[in-house]
């Protein structure tokens, strides 16, 4: 009973009673027990969510993979794929292990990160189920463990490109075990882990920090972009610049590897999004064409400004503004409209590129793939702009008071949203910024972070990995 | 025997070996090279990060012929390869000892 209770999803939103309420209605069950659960399963969520879960591996590799491996010089090709598939296998295992429950079990009184009630997945079978948005609908608790399982592979992911062509993929292995440890699963168990709608109204404190506070993240803003991005920074300043930056150039080796990635990344972003509602129905496809409209905007603006300023729109620039695009929708996903969404792909996209462009060089720190610039940039505008857009006076979803059963709407207040969001940005910066710099100053000063200058002059893949990316 | 070394704009090749060819020229080698001039290189912008390629690629087009083909060679390849703009190359003509055709161990202008 206790076991399948727990689960839930993604933050506040939107259940969509009127889309997908069942004819019986009328009859909600209050804390209903698994057998109960196993009729109130939906086939078309179940297919949907599992695709879902296929579409964000597919975001991680080869999608991630190829748009940071196109930026590396030939030398270091095959050490950022490598890092990325290492980091996506490892991930899957570390989540099964104890990394599910940390982050998806109740913690009691503790808001920050869950028990060890369900390591090795113990319990979770066929037979348990995960909450989704609405009352009395669940999925089987094994389709939301392995699509929550590729959220934790993707994000350490994002990392890398930070401090690429020059990390000890041995030190990063250990790294990655330890932030998901410490960083990931904490915040994810924060921004995510609530009772369930059912059960909420009778456990009114059983959520975690952020979700309790009222932060709204639809698909990972925070617990995904903010959280790598930050990591990402710290990481670059405390490893140091690569031998040569930015004296000598270093031109990105294959931008057709990287549009095939952005791409890639764009297409499997509809299960990481749209699949972040746990259901197939109306709000599901506002986070769809949310993502996809944001996405265009980001792409066209960041053209434009290049265009104003270079004289010329380039194929990175298109890319790189897609993803920011992407980045920024991610949290806003299921609360905005599409006609805001535009506006947040608009504005996203020259406020990241002034970093990339302009406050990276100003500063001198070596953000190899910009990890910072777009992804934990991207992820604040987002994080912030998801409390203008969620307004339904702008034609946003607002939000479900789940403290009542069966949930009702809640009243929006714009202001004090705004002011959750920043508090919610602020605590993951500061927990995912001092959690890296702890983990990589204790790897550095143990196993050491770097490779020596002359594996890292002659380049990771031959070094590292023993083998080159193009044997021409 | 002469070598004449014509360092060309890429596109022009096509054009400079049909004029070779008409002229009876037998063969020649042909290398992709890369170096700077006059000709001023170009800048290439990766996110606002902005790179100055000094190098100009090229191709390089080897000929040897006999003593008395070598004029007309050198104003083939001059005309052929001749755009107007700063870049269109240079033309180097060498003296060459010897040439042997490897399978027959011919030497000299029937080697050729």
């Amino acid at each position: 009973m206790n076991i399948s209770r727990k689960i839930c999803g993604v933050t506040a939103a939107l259940a969509t009673f009127a889309a997908s309420a069942p004819v019986w209605a009328q009859d909600m069950i209050k804390n209903p027990t698994v057998e109960q659960m196993a009729t109130m399963v939906n086939k078309g969520d179940v297919a949907w969510m599992l695709v879902s879960a296929a579409l964000v591996l597919m975001m991680s590799i080869p999608g991630l993979a190829l748009f940071y491996g196109g930026l590396v010089r030939t030398k270091n090709m095959l050490s950022v794929l490598m890092q990325v598939f290492m980091i996506v296998s490892v991930a899957g295992i570390l989540w099964c292990l104890y990394g599910y429950s940390i982050a998806f079990t109740s913690g009691g009184d503790n808001h920050f990160f869950g028990g060890l009630s369900k390591a090795f997945l113990a319990g979770v079978t066929s037979g348990t189920y995960a909450a989704t948005f609405s009352n009395n609908l669940y999925l089987p608790e094994l389709v939301f463990v392995v699509f929550q399982m590729t959220f934790a592979m993707i994000t350490p992911a994002l990392i890398v490109g930070a401090f690429a062509e020059r990390i000890k993929f041995s030190a990063l292995m250990v790294f990655v075990i330890a932030w998901s440890t410490i960083v990931y699963y904490p915040i994810a168990h924060m921004v995510w882990y609530w009772a369930g709608p059912d059960f909420l109204a009778d456990t009114p404190t059983d959520y975690g920090l952020m979700w309790g506070w009222g932060a709204l993240d639809f698909a990972g803003g925070t617990v995904v972009h903010i959280n790598a991005g930050i990591a990402g920074l710290v990481g670059c300043l405390m490893i140091g610049k690569r031998i040569g930056f930015p004296k000598e150039p270093m031109p990105p080796h294959s931008l057709v590897m990287t549009m095939i990635g952005a791409s890639l990344l764009w297409v499997g972003w509809f299960g990481f999004n749209a699949g972040s509602n746990l259901e197939a129905n109306g709000v599901t496809a506002v986070a769809f064409i949310n993502t996809m409209v944001a996405t265009c905007a980001a792409a066209v603006a960041w053209a434009l400004v290049e265009q104003i300023h270079h004289g010329k729109a380039s194929m990175l620039g298109a890319a790189t503004g897609a993803v920011a695009g992407l980045v920024a929708i991610t949290p806003a996903s299921g609360f905005a409209a599409p006609m805001t969404s535009i506006l947040l792909g608009l504005v996203v996209s020259p406020i990241c590129y002034f970093f990339v462009a302009k406050v990276k060089g100003m500063l001198g720190y070596d953000d190899s793939l910009d990890v910072f610039g777009v992804h934990c940039i991207g992820g604040i505008v987002g994080a912030i702009a998801t409390a203008i857009v969620a307004d339904p006076a702008l034609g946003g979803q607002g939000f479900f008071d789940y403290t009542q059963f069966p949930a009702g709407v809640g009243a929006y207040d714009m202001g004090a949203q705004i002011i959750t969001q920043i508090k919610a940005v602020a605590l993951t910066l500061v927990w995912s910024g001092i959690g890296s710099a702890v983990l990589y100053f204790i790897i550095d000063k143990t196993i050491g972070l770097r490779p020596s200058a002359e594996d890292e002059m002659q380049g990771l893949d031959l070094t590292s990995h023993g083998e080159r990316a193009y044997n021409m | 025997m002469k070598l004449v070394m014509a360092i060309i704009k890429p596109f022009k090749l096509d054009d400079v070996r049909d004029a070779l060819s008409s002229l009876g020229v037998a063969g020649m080698t042909v290398s992709e090279v890369k170096g700077f001039g006059r000709q001023k290189g170009q800048t290439e912008i990766y996110r606002g990060a902005e790179y100055s390629t000094n190098m100009v690629p090229k191709i390089k087009v080897e000929v040897v012929c006999d003593d008395a083909l070598a004029p007309r060679v050198v104003e083939a390849v001059q005309q052929a390869a001749n755009s107007g703009a700063i870049g269109d190359g240079k033309i180097f003509v060498l003296d060459v000892g010897q040439a042997v055709r490897i399978r027959t161990g011919e030497t000299g202008d029937v080697a050729l």
